[in-house]
């Protein structure tokens, strides 16, 4: 009785709006490992699924940037914990994805682990660090504290397929932002992976919404649209860049640059990705009886 | 006893002398005042139609040489000297502006026609608190929570408007230098002279050559500043139409940008509010500047069951603003800064009234030269009105009103603007309910229009990016 | 409650007779729920908003001819107050001359207002400005802290206007507002206005002793409802007399009144106003905030002593040129 049993296919989908859709294109496209070899056929997101995402992104922020920052630290820890209790999944799509040996593949799974950990203890500590009480010359208080700018569109790295990935998502959700991410265009199988673990995360639907498919194609729609406040350009190809930066002037959005050197994930990422995302609102008050 | 004609103010004009003003005036470069290459301009007094001065403006070669200048001083003398020097050519330049501070004002208010009272009582000092207070910075900046040696960007190209020409001219600066940046400056086309006197209080300072470089001109000197090559970051404050064409041009470029750009603010009044005091914020709010002001509150909302009352009681207390002279003490509201700018204001009044809104217009004097407008309140508006959506930067108040809190966020947040916004309201619960919904980068309670150097400045949304004053305003200097 | 009586301001020409109070004052003094409530639905008021209104208006600078004019009609609005317990009839008469003659130099002086005095000496200032036109205002109810029965501030209320007060300057129950029985303290300014017959009733309010602005503008507004003719900030005797920040709140109730009740009612700043300067601010105030109906001698007053002795110094100035000295003005 040693007969072969006959494996369950996934299909990867999009995650949009905590479901998990088809592109409503129809559309998909192989996606291989680092050597070449078929892996999966991944949906390819139009730029019709690029805007219910952005549908989907606005609708969860006033719940998910009004929710407590004790509420939103203990999402995202959740989030470490179901992917730790996924982790030889991760490492086994990471290797497939990246090319890495087990222990480098390991390593850069625990680091994505690890990262969820360390964003999830910014989400109450980032108004104490960033805020401030203003000392105005006369008989008012004033304090200034950081709100999340709103939705922002977020083009992920495209060699990193999940440290990567959660180190340019994370900062963006801690604060309240909710996020419309088009994932690494060839390596998106630990992304989508990594949506089932949002899915199940106690992550309200629409906070993170992830794209797979052509970057080219999706971050034009993105980068004009109206209703997306701020553009992470960490993954954009290289030769679309300014024209991107250009289309987000058209509504004033934030944009955060990709670096000029290829970004190690595996260092500790500072504040500066959270501080792209943030708004300082001050506020005044006069004192007295 | 009751002959009420005989109680008049008197005319308490600010000696114009004082501005020292002089026939002509050149840009500032490398530490001198020099011919521009470009087509000098004339500096107009909008309170008159008067020619104040000629002012030379610069052409390519001199935005150029200007930002070589600032290069040169960036990696010679300003970039390696110590924060603790550094602070203290920061806090003699406000100490000048104090010192300087009647000169500034009247001349302020000769060009810009703004109420000598205001240059007096904000503009100058406020630009001299900002000097101040930035200075202070300059050797602290390892505590400022951005690393422990956070790097200035090197040579910033700034342009500035014309409607707080020497404060925003500080704003700018002040918070550049003490970074350790070095600056070209643009101020605009109808304002250029108060920043020359900046710049030779710069002089007088003894600040290293080509440490802050000024540059008269148009649009096209801008957009020549920020689109060069040698500039590191461009800091812009003005309109959201220029502001998004330098974001535009700035595409590709590794420059850093901050900027403040347009409002229509929505000023939010409730029924338990202190009456009395909402009507002195709310006049306040849009007549403050002649209404040129990015965070006006332009949009009046009231909760209908005091909009009439509120409305009674606000047009009684705009009767009594003077409008006229800017160099008179007892002037509310002075000129608008441009026959093109008193243009723009009728047109989108004549806009309000042929939509439907109700005009009430102040029957004030006016004198006859000089651009005027007198201070104007629109009724019965809606949302879809040009006059609720559109910056007017004029003494042109929007009125409209809401029934529910949640209505009012709602009408409030209605704009792709989100500068500034006012509550008005006795219950404290309601103030902070309504500031954390109120998309604003300035929210003022039971106040409105206030400014201070450690507090935080700017926007969200289509009114710009980065913040001006305060510890998070160093962020935008600062290669962190 | 007891029901207030008409205020004899109504009188005055040109203003209208009052009719029934409108139904939402009508209710306010229906019983002490009503009156507290209606006191405490008042719009409140922005201590740094206020007090930033009172500095911009300080800032005003008026006409040269206006200034002879506020000068003048400064001089005819000011009650020129003697209150010490070392105060004679000879005192007294003394001051009836100097209001009756503020500069012997000059006889275009206008005369002031009136003379304010304790009950004991109204005689004596009744005596010495006769047939001056001079108002002779007493002081009452056991002035200035208040502190006695109803029975003794009515009888102490009648004394002074026996013997022929045509003002009474009465101070409420500053113990009793601050615990919130307002109908206790509207009962009295009813029944100490019964007591003054034709006399004008200025209620004191010790706008010192009230801390802030929200209680003077119920304390303004309770005095109103009662048919105080005027509203007074202060008794002299407590700091902070009168501020510009308080006559402010005070003028915004009178002209809320009118708005109300097409009545006018006036102000009397009393304490701390001592130079022409400040009489000159209060006036400004006076005029922006209130309106120009209320620059009159009818509807403002100021409680003062050395005052007048500025605003004829300054009076000189205008006229000469020249500043004037101390030697110039009689010390009366």
């Amino acid at each position: 009785m040693s007969e072969h049993r006959v494996a369950v296919a996934k299909t990867y989908k999009l995650y949009v709006g905590g479901a998990f859709p088809r592109s409503e294109s129809g559309r998909s496209y192989p996606v291989t490992d680092h050597a070449g070899a078929f892996l999966a056929n991944a949906a390819q997101a139009s730029r019709k699924d690029a805007r219910d995402a952005v549908v989907a992104a606005r609708k969860a922020f006033p719940g998910w940037s009004a929710a407590t920052a004790y509420n939103r630290g203990q999402v995202l820890y959740r989030v470490a914990e179901v992917l730790e209790g996924r982790r030889e999944q991760f490492v086994s799509e990471v290797r497939a994805a990246e090319g890495a040996g087990a222990d480098e593949a390991g390593a850069l799974v625990d680091a994505a682990i690890d990262r969820w950990v360390w964003y999830a203890g910014w989400t109450d500590k980032i108004a104490a660090v960033l805020g401030s009480s203003n000392p105005v010359a006369g008989p008012y208080f004033s304090f200034s504290t950081p709100e999340p700018t709103g939705v922002v569109a977020v083009l992920a790295p495209q060699d990193s397929s999940l440290l990567g990935l959660v180190s340019v998502v994370a900062p963006v959700i801690v604060s309240g932002n909710t996020a419309v991410v088009v994932t690494s265009e060839e390596r998106p199988l630990p992304a989508i992976t990594l949506s089932e673990v949002l899915a199940t995360s106690d992550l309200p639907g629409g906070v993170v919404n992830l794209l797979t498919g052509r970057t080219a194609e999706l971050a034009p729609w993105l980068a004009s649209h109206a209703d997306v406040n701020a553009l992470d350009l960490t993954g954009a190809p290289e030769e679309a860049r300014t024209d991107l930066e250009r289309a987000a002037a058209g509504t004033v959005k934030r944009v955060l640059r990709s670096p000029v050197t290829p970004e190690d994930w595996t260092r500790e990422p500072g504040t500066a990705r959270l501080r792209a995302h943030l708004e300082m609102k001050t506020v005044w008050h006069p004192t007295g009886v | 006893m009751t002959d009420h004609t005989v109680w008049d103010y008197a005319p308490a004009p600010e000696s114009r002398d004082l501005a020292n003003l002089k026939p002509a005036y050149r840009m500032f470069v490398d530490g001198e005042f020099v011919e521009g290459t470009g087509e000098p301009l004339k500096s107009i007094n909008p309170g008159t139609e008067e020619v104040l001065a000629e002012v030379s403006t610069a052409g390519p070669s001199d935005v150029d040489a200007a930002v070589r200048a600032a290069r040169r001083a960036h990696e010679g003398p300003w970039g390696s000297m110590r924060g603790s020097e550094r602070a203290k050519y920061v806090y003699r330049i406000a100490r000048l502006i104090q010192e300087r501070g009647r000169e500034l004002a009247v001349l302020e208010s000769l060009d810009n026609g703004k109420p000598i009272r205001e240059s007096r009582d904000v503009d100058v000092p406020t630009a001299a608190a900002h000097f101040f207070y930035h200075a202070g910075w300059a050797d602290k900046l390892s505590h400022a929570g951005f690393g422990p040696d956070p790097r200035p960007l090197g040579v910033a190209g700034q342009v500035v408007p014309w409607n707080f020409p020497l404060l925003m001219a500080a704003w700018k600066i002040a918070p550049a230098l003490a970074t350790g940046n070095t600056v070209v400056l643009k101020p605009a086309e109808t304002t250029p002279l108060s920043a020359l006197v900046l710049a030779e209080i710069v002089a007088q300072a003894e600040l290293p050559p080509g440490v802050v470089n000024v540059l008269p001109g148009a649009g096209d000197v801008g957009a020549a500043l920020v689109g060069h090559a040698g500039v590191d970051k461009v800091a812009f404050t003005g309109s959201t139409e220029v502001g998004k064409l330098i974001q535009g041009q700035l595409a590709g470029t590794r420059k850093k940008l901050t900027l403040e750009l347009g409002g229509k603010a929505a000023n939010v009044v409730f029924d338990d509010a202190p009456l009395d005091q909402a009507v002195e914020g709310i006049v306040n709010g849009i007549f403050f500047n002649q209404g040129h002001v990015c965070c006006a509150g332009s949009r009046l909302l009231v909760q209908e069951s005091v909009a009439e009352e509120l409305l009674e009681k606000l047009r009684r207390r705009v009767s009594t603003l003077r409008v006229g002279d800017p160099l008179d003490k007892n002037t509310d509201v002075g000129a608008i800064n441009s026959r093109e700018q008193l243009d723009k204001i009728r047109e989108l009044s004549a806009a309000g009234e042929a939509e439907g809104a109700e005009r009430w217009t102040s029957a004030c004097a006016l004198p006859d030269r000089g651009f005027y407008f007198a201070p104007t309140i629109f009724s019965d508006v809606h949302q879809s009105m040009r006059i609720a959506r559109e910056e007017i930067f004029g003494p042109v108040l929007s009125v409209l009103t809401f029934r529910t809190p949640d209505e009012a966020v709602a009408k409030a947040n209605n704009t792709p603007y989100g500068l500034s916004a006012g509550i008005w309201t006795e219950k404290g619960s309601r103030i902070l309910w309504m500031a954390q919904r109120m998309r604003a980068g300035v929210v003022w309670a039971n106040t409105f229009n206030r400014f201070d150097p450690s507090a935080p400045f700017g926007g969200y949304q289509e009114s710009g990016f980065g913040r001006e004053g305060g510890r998070a305003g160093l962020e935008a200097y600062l290669d962190v | 409650m007891v029901a207030p009586s008409t205020p004899s301001s109504a009188e005055a020409p040109g203003t209208p007779a009052p009719g029934p109070p409108p139904p939402a004052l009508a209710d306010a003094v229906r019983d002490d729920a009503s009156l507290r409530r209606f006191l405490h639905g008042l719009p409140g008021v922005d201590q740094v908003g206020v007090e930033g209104r009172s500095a911009a208006l300080a800032t005003r600078s008026i006409k040269r001819a206006s200034k002879m004019w506020a000068i003048d009609t400064a001089i005819s609005m000011v009650d020129l107050t003697t209150l010490e317990g070392a105060d004679t009839p000879g005192k007294v008469r003394t001051l009836a001359a100097k209001a009756r003659r503020p500069d012997p130099d000059q006889p275009d002086v206008p005369r002031v207002a009136a003379v304010c005095v304790y009950p004991d000496v109204v005689a004596a200032a009744v005596d010495g400005l006769a047939g001056t036109g001079v108002g002779v205002a007493s002081v009452a109810t056991a002035f200035p802290s208040g502190r006695s029965s109803l029975q003794v501030k009515l009888a102490d209320t009648r004394y002074a206007v026996e013997a022929g007060a045509t003002e009474i300057d009465m101070v409420i129950d500053r113990g009793a507002f601050l615990t919130g029985r307002y109908g206790q303290v509207f009962d009295e300014i009813v029944q100490i206005k019964h007591a003054c017959g034709d006399a004008h009733l200025k209620v004191i309010l010790e706008t010192g002793e009230l801390a802030t602005y929200d209680n003077v503008r119920r304390a303004s507004w309770l005095a109103l409802l009662a048919g105080g003719d005027f509203v007074k900030t202060s008794t002299g005797k407590v700091s902070p007399a009168a501020t510009l920040p308080v006559t402010q709140v005070m003028l915004q109730a009178v002209r809320d009144w009118r708005d109300l009740t097409g009545e006018l009612r006036g102000v009397k700043p009393a304490g701390g106003i001592r130079t022409t300067k400040d009489a000159v601010k209060h006036l400004v105030a006076v005029h922006e905030v209130a309106g120009p109906e209320w620059l009159t001698p009818r509807l403002f007053r100021f409680g003062a002593s050395s005052l007048l002795n500025d605003l004829l110094m300054q009076r000189r100035t205008q006229l000469t040129g020249h500043y004037s000295g101390p030697d110039y003005v009689t010390v009366d």
